[in-house]
């Protein structure tokens, strides 16, 4: 349970939620989540509650988030040393999501 | 109303593709190779993140100069024998204690809550605090809830009071809180820690701003991250790209679950039912504003303030010197690894733990002996 | 400290759970001091599925349980089911496909209702007719209320055959297979026991497999070198104990075990493994590489077969281990320690 699992709304009552976890299904709690839950939706579950809202492109933006890191390896390897550092002190560009 | 088929957005949303994870665990290696330095240490404090390392077998990928450490990210773990006392005495007062499977059998300065169910008491294995609250409703004994976990578990708990409870329901609470202990592991004199993997649900809760004055403070990088493989792959990427480049900043790829503020909601539904208090972690010593403990508003069901628990009953014994020689304390700190300790498999295994490393499933003693004991197949002949 | 170093003297749970602790147990208080083990067959001390005894032109397999699963009534099946199935297959485990004969004991608390005895006898009915076998003899006792809890059954059963499949038959090279999906039976048991609230497809796999091996044996020849059931301890038990006594290392490729999808969501929820639940209508076999294919085609084209895949290779390295490769990484798949409890941080 500790590890968070992420699993899709198929019913919501009140503050109840009957959650689909690819087979298994469970009560999950809306009580701590901040952000409306509709079925369809993805959830984080922690110990029968649901933590989070997933939105649906975020998972779209985790897989680029991946390739992001693997390109920039790309980018090194084709760039001399020289190339890389003037890169270096005009700034990074556009790899993290919030920092 | 039928489920759709699981579409390929939900597979993908378990971030298991092995192709992708093959080519983050090469960056890693080149990664570190671009550092030159060996070893290069980095800290996680997450038992789940361990769990999940263990399980998927990712040691075995990581290069032979990256050290990968689990720090007090176990909250079992970490609580401290007095802790587990307090359950133990309220159970031979006759009391119900409802807890989670993991802190029935940690050692506590005398006998283990299993050790006292052995006794006659009434232990029950609970896997939410809601289901603590309905074994009290069909209870007519008092039934105290033993809460363990970190901040993310404390907000369920937290929910859970602040709705309706029977009488006869108490908290006796051991949740713990993670931020400061990263500050007690970075000011170790011992430590060569060079940048921190935070845990994707505690930030979830918490949000990634709440890393910015340590970075500051600290000079060293946090990378928050989730706990696919894939999370955990391209986590530890981008904090040894950051270590490489000597830039201390947070960085959240955790997008999907974690913000900057993080989730307010539970956050205010924690601090109106806790508060943190310094206290001990078992091995680490004192932890300021590392436990949390029922505010006054709640102390109706604050357990410590219902009964009057009596601990000398139980203080007969002196600890065995076994345990003088348990290393838990530094192998939470990161400063030594299981197999550094003289116990480990030996005298201490889970059948028989001597540290709570060994009894909790997120413990790293537990996690290396379960998993055969060699975590990193790299090391076997 | 008190709980240390507890030479054990009072039984546990965790002995009963099928792991090293069970082992442990039996080695120390149940062989100690046995008669010499048949002259030509197996018996106790080899702790195989069941005794072999020589006959002079075949072996008389003879295998004996006892049953105290709870719930009684459970997704799947029930106790009754579960006893004729477990018998039925500890004979098959070890090549005696045809049934002889089983016997079946009854012992009942006081207050027993009748109309859960009924069900369960007509279970055992039902099983009985898939298998092809009979019961010819039994027992019956009822304990005052509280002196047992609610039934306890125990079966015997026998069975002829000419070559013995044994559990330490495994050498390098052998490939490991699976007659289909794993975790079934424990995961839900587990579900049904802690009343964990989970709706979903999870159901017992209990099923008499007699059938299944003998078309596996028919189609192998003497190509399947050792055979077990998985239950208790589940796949990850069952395994190390054949690499154990066959003296040879397993490398298992995570991602060819089959596994429903209900269960993979179940486990990981509870955090517990598939590989460390019981299975009862499964069977884990050794093949020579050449026969796979064979073998392979055998247990598909029959009801209990479908699923049935390759899952591994025996290896002489590291005689005793299991490695599992995950597909991101690779790391050892150790025994279970006792029951599984669902995992809470």
């Amino acid at each position: 349970m500790c590890l968070g699992v992420p699993g899709r709304v198929v019913e919501v009552e009140g503050l109840n939620a009957t959650v689909d976890f690819w087979g298994v299904r469970r009560q999950v709690r809306l009580d701590i989540v901040d952000q409306a839950v509709a079925p369809g939706d993805y959830i984080l579950n922690h110990v029968g509650f649901a933590i989070r809202r997933i939105p649906a492109e975020e998972i779209g933006e985790t897989l680029a988030l991946y390739e992001t890191l693997l390109d920039q390896a790309r980018r090194d390897d084709l760039m001399a040393a020289d190339v890389r550092n003037e890169i270096e002190a005009t700034g990074r560009g556009n790899d993290d999501a919030a920092s | 109303m039928p489920l759709p088929r699981i579409d390929a957005a939900a597979r993908e949303i378990k971030f298991r593709n092995p192709e992708l994870a093959r080519r983050l665990s090469s960056r890693i290696a080149e990664l570190t190779a671009e550092i030159g330095r060996s070893p290069v240490s980095v800290m996680h404090v997450c038992g789940s993140h361990e769990q999940a390392i263990a399980r998927w077998g990712l040691r075995a990928t990581f290069p032979r100069d990256l050290n990968v450490i689990m720090g007090p990210g176990c909250p079992v773990c970490i609580t401290d024998m007095p802790e587990v006392d307090e359950g133990v005495a309220l159970a031979r007062q006759g009391v119900v204690i409802a807890t989670y499977g993991d802190m029935v059998k940690v050692p506590g300065t005398v006998m283990s809550l299993a050790g006292a169910q052995a006794e006659g008491a009434d232990i029950r294995v609970v896997y939410s605090a809601g289901q603590a609250v309905e074994l009290a409703r069909a209870e007519s004994k008092e039934v105290v809830f033993f809460a363990t976990g970190f901040e993310t578990t404390a907000v369920a708990t937290a929910a859970v009071l602040r709705g309706p409870v029977p009488p006869n329901f108490s908290v006796l609470s051991a949740h713990k809180y993670i931020p400061p202990v990263m500050e007690i592991v970075a000011e170790m004199p011992e430590t060569r820690v060079e940048g921190f993997l935070a845990a994707g649900h505690a930030a979830t809760i918490t949000g990634w701003g709440i890393f910015e004055p340590f970075v500051q403070r600290h000079r060293i990088p946090v990378v928050v991250a989730g706990f696919e493989p894939l999370d955990i792959l391209s986590g530890l990427a981008r904090l040894i790209e950051l270590v490489r480049d000597g830039t201390p900043r947070v960085v959240n790829m955790f997008p999907r679950c974690v913000t900057r503020e993080g989730n307010r909601r539970a956050q205010e539904e924690l601090w109106s039912v806790f508060r943190p208090v310094g206290g001990r972690w078992r091995g680490i010593a004192h932890v300021p504003n590392g436990n949390l403990r029922l505010t006054d508003a709640w102390a109706h069901l604050d357990a410590r303030r219902r009964f009057t628990i009596d601990l000398a009953g139980l203080w007969d014994y002196a600890p065995a010197t076994l345990a003088a020689d348990c290393i838990c304390g530094n192998i939470m700190s990161g400063i030594a690894s299981p197999t550094d300790c003289t116990l480990f498999g030996k005298e201490c295994v889970p059948d028989t733990p001597v540290g709570a490393c060994m009894v909790s499933s997120e413990g790293t003693c537990k996690i290396w002996h379960q998993y055969g004991g060699i975590p990193n197949l790299g090391d076997m002949a | 400290m008190k709980t240390l170093g507890l030479a054990l003297d009072h039984v546990t749970l965790k002995q009963g759970a099928g792991g090293r602790a069970m082992r442990a147990l039996i080695e120390d208080v149940f062989l100690k001091d046995l008669p010499a083990p048949p002259a030509r067959g197996i018996g106790a001390a080899a702790m195989d599925d069941g005794a072999a005894l020589w006959l002079g032109d075949r072996y008389l397999v003879v295998t004996t349980d006892s049953h105290v699963v709870h719930p009684v009534f459970f997704p799947g099946g029930d106790i009754g089911r579960l006893s004729i199935c477990g018998t039925v297959n500890d004979l098959a485990m070890m090549g005696a496909t045809e049934v002889l004969a089983l016997t079946c004991a009854v012992v009942l608390e006081e207050g027993y209702p009748r109309a859960e005895l009924e069900r369960i006898q007509s279970s055992i009915r039902k099983a009985c007719r898939e298998a092809g076998a009979a019961i010819v003899t039994g027992d019956t006792k009822v304990m005052g209320r509280g002196e047992i809890d609610g039934i306890v059954l125990n079966t015997t059963g026998i069975g002829l055959t000419e070559r013995v499949v044994t559990d330490c038959g495994l050498a390098p090279g052998d490939r490991i297979v699976v007659t289909g999906a794993i975790g079934d039976h424990g995961l839900a048991i587990m579900a049904a026991r802690h009343a964990l609230a989970l709706e979903g497809e999870l159901a017992s796999d209990v099923a008499p497999l007699n059938g299944l091996v003998r078309a596996a044996l028919d189609a192998a020849g003497g190509a399947i070198t050792a055979m077990k059931d998985p239950t208790r301890g589940g796949l990850s038990s069952a395994l190390h104990e054949m690499a154990e006594k066959s003296r040879v290392g397993i490398v298992l490729e995570e991602r060819a075990i089959p596994v429903h999808d209900a269960v993979r969501a179940a486990g990981d929820l509870l955090g517990i493994d598939p590989l460390h639940v019981a299975n009862e209508g499964k069977a884990v076999m050794g093949v020579r590489p050449e026969a796979v294919d064979r073998v392979l085609e055998a247990l598909r084209a029959h009801p209990l077969g479908r699923e049935a895949r390759a899952v591994g290779v025996c290896v002489a390295e590291r005689p005793g281990s299991i490695v599992l490769d995950t597909g991101f990484g690779r790391r050892l798949l150790a025994e279970p320690e006792g029951e599984p409890l669902p995992r809470i941080c």
